[in-house]
């Protein structure tokens, strides 16, 4: 397999403050990566400095095209979704158009069409509210939205930013079994940050563990779930 | 009841004028948070262009497309020339910046074209309009020109993906750039729009005020009303808040004794006074739906 995602490297800075201290992994094509660690190890500001939102330095290369220099919406054109945490929904706008402003960059109408079709297949709840306006959506909804909308780009690549933040169990359960699902079927790449360590750890095949800005552990998803030291000292579970 | 429906009726037409102001007020306030303190100047430069065409000798609506052209581009270059490398200077920064651009352009239309009083053509003519004597052609034809670009704005930014993507780049930019949105000309096409919008509202109230290089600094003096009455944060309301505007400030010169036409300007600055004070939110002011 070759590796679709190559960081490395890579440090990152708030200001003076420096929140990336040198790290480096790969993403094979076609895998489910998650990045677990605690609070403020670094796992948003890994994501945000693959989309160049926040000051970085190091190597970041997507299937061989460095992105470095590169603006966040050109990141996002090579193929990238990003799903920012806190969703990032339009609020105001409705649900469809939160679904057709996924798939801005594209420019084939016809198949537009069929992939908010495709979503609302995924997703029946989107359907069911297709008129209206995403901020009147629960938690839940608009993670499911935020979701669909990061696959009307077609990317080739999907960042999640904590997608269980605040959602009730049952809720993450489902959601995460549409991202195996869509990992599997529509063969999307996928690295998802997660705090709830144990449920990110049965959905993925790999895993990265990231603290203080620094990766310390990586390896097969089922072996770091059943390493008891690992999961004591890191994921606190 | 015919002066109350003839004050009516003109407040709507220079209430046109005023909605246009304050929509091109409130496009850039979307889009980077300021208020263009230049939109009358550069409305005011527009319309001399218009002039400077049909004074070499091409016909009202080509002039009037044509200037509508170069004000889009105009427009685009003063974002990516003065207020894009400004993008995240301080706001008294770009205070300074508007500031600047006001003095430079009203002076530089001073140069070309001099600070006399020149008449300026209506293609309406100013005949009673339909035969009654209520509204001049010219007054009719400002309120029908002025919906027409109202319509086709509405249309722009509800049906067409590049309306989506500037609404989205003005509500939500990071989330905009994060699904492949160029905000930042997104935002240089909002001062283009807003340029030409201001050149439409600049050459149809000139025949009224007639053209000079200080004609639009009483019209956006009740732009800004309007928009502060409409909410900044709401274009529909901006243009509401235009034809309020409008009408309040004929029926107030009309039956309130004393006002008469030289106290309107304060009227307006007493209805902006009022409003920050009682609904600071404007009439339209953003209520968002939320649910936690």
């Amino acid at each position: 397999m070759t590796a679709m995602l190559n960081v490395k490297d890579l440090r990152a800075y708030y200001g003076q403050v420096q929140a990336l201290h040198g790290l480096s992994f790969a993403l094979n094509e076609g895998s489910l990566t998650t990045l677990l660690g605690a609070n403020g190890a670094g796992k948003t500001t890994t994501l945000r400095a693959i989309c160049n939102m926040v000051r970085s330095t190091g190597a970041i290369e997507f299937e061989g095209k460095s992105l470095s220099g590169r603006s966040t919406e050109n990141v996002v054109r090579l193929g990238i979704a990003h799903v920012p945490q806190g969703r990032g929904t339009f609020t105001t706008m409705t649900v469809e158009e939160n679904l057709q402003l996924g798939a801005i960059t594209r420019s084939d109408s016809k198949a537009i069409v069929s992939d908010i079709e495709r979503m609302y297949a995924h997703f029946p709840v989107l359907k069911e509210r297709h008129t209206q306006q995403a901020g009147t959506l629960s938690g839940g909804e608009q993670q499911m939205l935020a979701v669909a909308r990061a696959l009307m780009l077609r990317p080739r690549l999907m960042l999640l930013d904590e997608p269980s933040f605040g959602l009730a169990p049952l809720i993450v359960r489902d959601l995460f079994k549409i991202l195996g699902k869509i990992n599997r079927e529509d063969k999307v790449t996928i690295l998802v940050v997660e705090q709830n360590a144990q449920l990110a750890l049965e959905l993925a095949d790999q895993a990265y563990v990231i603290e203080t800005g620094k990766i310390v552990m990586s390896g097969n998803a089922k072996e770091i779930a059943s390493n008891e030291d690992v999961r004591k000292s890191y994921l606190g579970y | 009841m015919e002066l109350f429906t003839n004050q009516v009726l003109a407040g709507v037409a220079t209430g046109a004028i005023y909605a246009c102001m304050a929509l091109a007020v409130v496009m850039i306030y979307q889009a980077i948070d300021h208020l263009n303190f230049a939109q009358g100047e550069m409305a005011m430069f527009s319309t001399f262009i218009s002039w400077q065409l049909m004074q070499w000798g091409i016909p009202y609506w080509w002039a009037f497309l044509l200037t509508l052209a170069i004000s889009f581009a105009g427009g685009i270059l003063i974002e990516r020339l003065l207020f894009k490398p400004l993008a995240k200077a301080p706001v008294l920064t770009n205070v300074a910046g508007f500031i600047a651009l006001f003095a430079i352009v009203n002076s530089v239309a001073g140069l070309i074209w001099d600070f006399t009083i020149k008449q300026y053509p209506t293609p309406f003519g100013s005949s009673p309009f339909l035969g009654s004597q209520l509204i001049s052609t010219h007054q009719a034809g400002m309120i029908g020109v002025t919906l027409l670009m109202l319509v086709g704005l509405y249309l722009f930014f509800q049906f067409t993906r590049i309306g989506l993507a500037m609404r989205a780049a003005a509500a939500l930019p990071e989330s905009a750039r994060l699904v492949g949105v160029n905000t930042s000309w997104m935002i240089a096409l909002g001062w283009g729009m807003a340029s030409a919008i201001g050149a439409v509202a600049g050459i149809l109230i000139a025949p009224v005020v007639f053209l000079e290089p200080n004609m639009m600094g009483g019209v956006l003096v009740y732009g800004f009303a309007a928009a502060v009455l409409g909410g900044l944060s709401s274009p529909l309301g901006a243009v509401i808040g235009g034809f309020l505007v409008g009408v309040f400030e004929n029926l107030a010169g009309t039956y309130i004794p004393g006002v008469g036409n030289e106290l309107k300007l304060p009227i307006a600055l007493a209805l902006i006074i009022t409003v920050l004070v009682f609904k600071p939110a404007g009439l339209f002011g953003r209520a968002i739906v939320k649910r936690v």
